[in-house]
């Protein structure tokens, strides 16, 4: 009760000074345009935006590699693209087409993108999240290599992981893929710690977190292409049976309607997937970063408003904070567990004995439409 | 739409960064700790096996030892009660034999005692028989000078020694 009266204090406090701080700004500036800040964010850049003063921008310049199929490969940093410069025949576009990507103008005056493979921020921040994740299994794995069974269990870090990798296995990966669960593991807690991690260092508000990394479609897809290719290369045969000549009556496998709706959830379910993971993350992204440029949306409707819309923010944006924690933990467990059910299903063999094998795939099938 | 639309540059950088986290953790990483994992759950196990079986052994142990010390307890009554007994014989054997010893003894004392006053009595009849000769000496010596006195003496005499009224005395 103290801590919340505190808090409530500070909160009031703050929403006593802004106004007085943005007061001055708003003489010298326009209303900030909010849709491009947000959508600067989960988009992607050439720079590592850290900090902005009023009179210096502090950001970290990423590698620029492209390779045009006029000049070859080109490699340099992306200090010497700022402000719109052009450097060995590339800038990044300001408008039209490819908006905020290098560009390689054509002999004819049109812009070409070149097949551009730059370490952008999104990047950056993944393989910097995959160094932290590489870091964080293998010292807890040295720390198993190192004790024996007789030894004490792990405390600290170690404690910490073991309960997240028995929870995964124990709670998801056994009973959800079934009895030959072991191949799938380490794949399946690959993909629970690389999207955890991902989404927890997302939410980090400032660098070198706060990428808006496992919210960008092309890490849901290379994620969600994992699944697919698990599910598919080890799929039994009964698997592809049942999609290729189900049993249904003739007449619907005759004319292929069955196999072809059974073909088509091959593609689908590792689609939601990708699309379940991006559009959370994206979301959860967007809305912080909406609410707290509610803040910087309302300075020019005076002093009054501003201040009661920065506590409102505020509490909203701590709301969205806690809510977003829930959701970075939720979404890495969905996306683990239903990969483990679509594998899970595609290890099944026919029923030989229906007393001891029918109540498997009904829990199966039970848990994947829960979690759908 | 440009957040929808996948750009090559992340999709190559995806595949790597995911490929070689995927490489390294399934193989250097997942495997160790799950494997480490799972001897632990197997040695706990065990161990809880272990437990319960030192727990039953201990429960027989202690069922046995409460045995033995009944049977003790029982011996060591059975003992008092044997050494109780027998301090009863030897006490009384002793007060027994003591009681037998001490009669012995009075009447050796009595009997010293007893030999020992005749030897006195003899002793002092030898003593007043030689006191009354030398007394009778003396007298003798003196009154013998008269005849009158010689011949009533020995009258006298005669009379005491006739038995019918002698009046002599007895050691006793």
């Amino acid at each position: 009760m103290k801590l919340l009266k505190t808090f409530l204090k500070i909160v009031l406090l703050a929403a006593l000074l802004v106004p007085a701080g943005t007061l001055r700004a708003q003489e010298t500036e326009q209303d900030p345009d909010i849709k491009q800040i947000v959508l600067g964010h989960l988009g992607d850049s050439y720079e590592w935006h850290i900090l902005s003063t009023s009179d210096s921008e502090w950001s970290l310049p990423l590698p620029v590699i492209v390779h045009s199929p006029a000049s070859g490969w080109h490699c340099f940093s992306a200090a010497r693209l700022r402000e719109g410069a052009e450097y060995e025949g590339l800038r990044i576009a300001s408008e039209g087409e490819y908006a905020g990507k290098i560009v390689e103008r054509q002999d004819d005056g049109s812009d070409l993108r070149p097949l551009d493979l730059s370490l952008t921020k999104t990047a950056a921040a993944l393989v910097l999240n995959c160094l932290l994740l590489l870091w964080m299994v293998m010292s807890a794995a040295r720390w198993y290599r190192r004790n024996k069974a007789t030894d004490r269990a792990p405390k600290g870090f170690v404690g910490l992981f073991e309960m997240l990798v028995t929870e995964i296995v124990d709670g998801v990966i056994e009973p959800c893929v079934g009895p030959r669960y072991r191949k799938f593991a380490p794949y399946l807690l690959t993909a629970f710690f690389f999207i955890l991690v991902n989404n927890l260092m997302g939410l980090i508000p400032f660098f070198p977190g706060g990428a808006n990394v496992s919210g960008n479609i092309a890490v849901t897809f290379i994620l969600a292409l994992a699944t697919f290719l698990a599910v598919n290369i080890f799929g039994s045969k009964h698997y592809w049976k049942d999609i290729l000549w189900p049993d249904v009556p003739v007449w619907l496998k005759a004319f292929p309607l069955m196999p072809l709706i059974e073909f088509v959830g091959i593609f689908t379910k590792p689609f939601a997937l990708m699309i379940r993971l991006f559009a959370n993350l994206m979301a959860g992204h967007a809305v912080i970063l909406s609410l707290t440029c509610v803040i910087f949306a309302t300075v020019s409707m005076g002093a009054a408003i501003n201040g009661s819309m920065t506590v409102v923010s505020v509490l909203f944006t701590i709301f969205m904070y806690c809510l977003e924690l829930l959701v970075a933990f939720i979404q890495a467990y969905v996306f683990t567990m239903l990969s483990a059910v679509f594998i899970g299903l595609a290890q099944e063999e026919p029923e030989k004995e229906p007393e001891t094998e029918a109540p498997q795939p009904l829990e199966n099938s039970k848990t994947a439409t829960i979690k759908q | 739409m440009g957040l929808l639309q996948p750009e090559s540059g992340l999709l190559f950088w995806m595949t790597l960064a995911f490929g070689v986290v995927f490489v390294v953790l399934a193989r250097y990483g997942f495997p160790v700790i799950l494997r480490a994992i799972e001897s632990r759950r197997e040695y706990i196990d065990s161990a809880l096996d272990a437990a319960r079986e030192a727990e039953r052994k201990c429960a027989t142990l202690e069922t046995r030892s409460r045995e033995i010390v009944d049977q003790a307890e029982v011996r060591r009554n059975e003992i008092l009660r044997e050494a109780d007994a027998q301090r009863k014989q030897i006490l009384a054997d002793a007060r027994q034999k003591a009681e037998a010893e001490g009669q012995q003894m009075l009447e050796k004392a009595r009997r010293q005692a007893e030999s020992e006053r005749a030897a006195i009595l003899g002793d002092a009849k030898r003593e007043i028989a030689a006191l009354a000769v030398a007394i009778t000496e003396r007298m003798l010596r003196e009154d013998l000078r008269d005849r009158d006195a010689q011949t009533q003496l020995a009258s006298r005499l005669m009379d005491e020694l006739d038995p019918k009224n002698r009046k002599t005395w007895t050691p006793d």
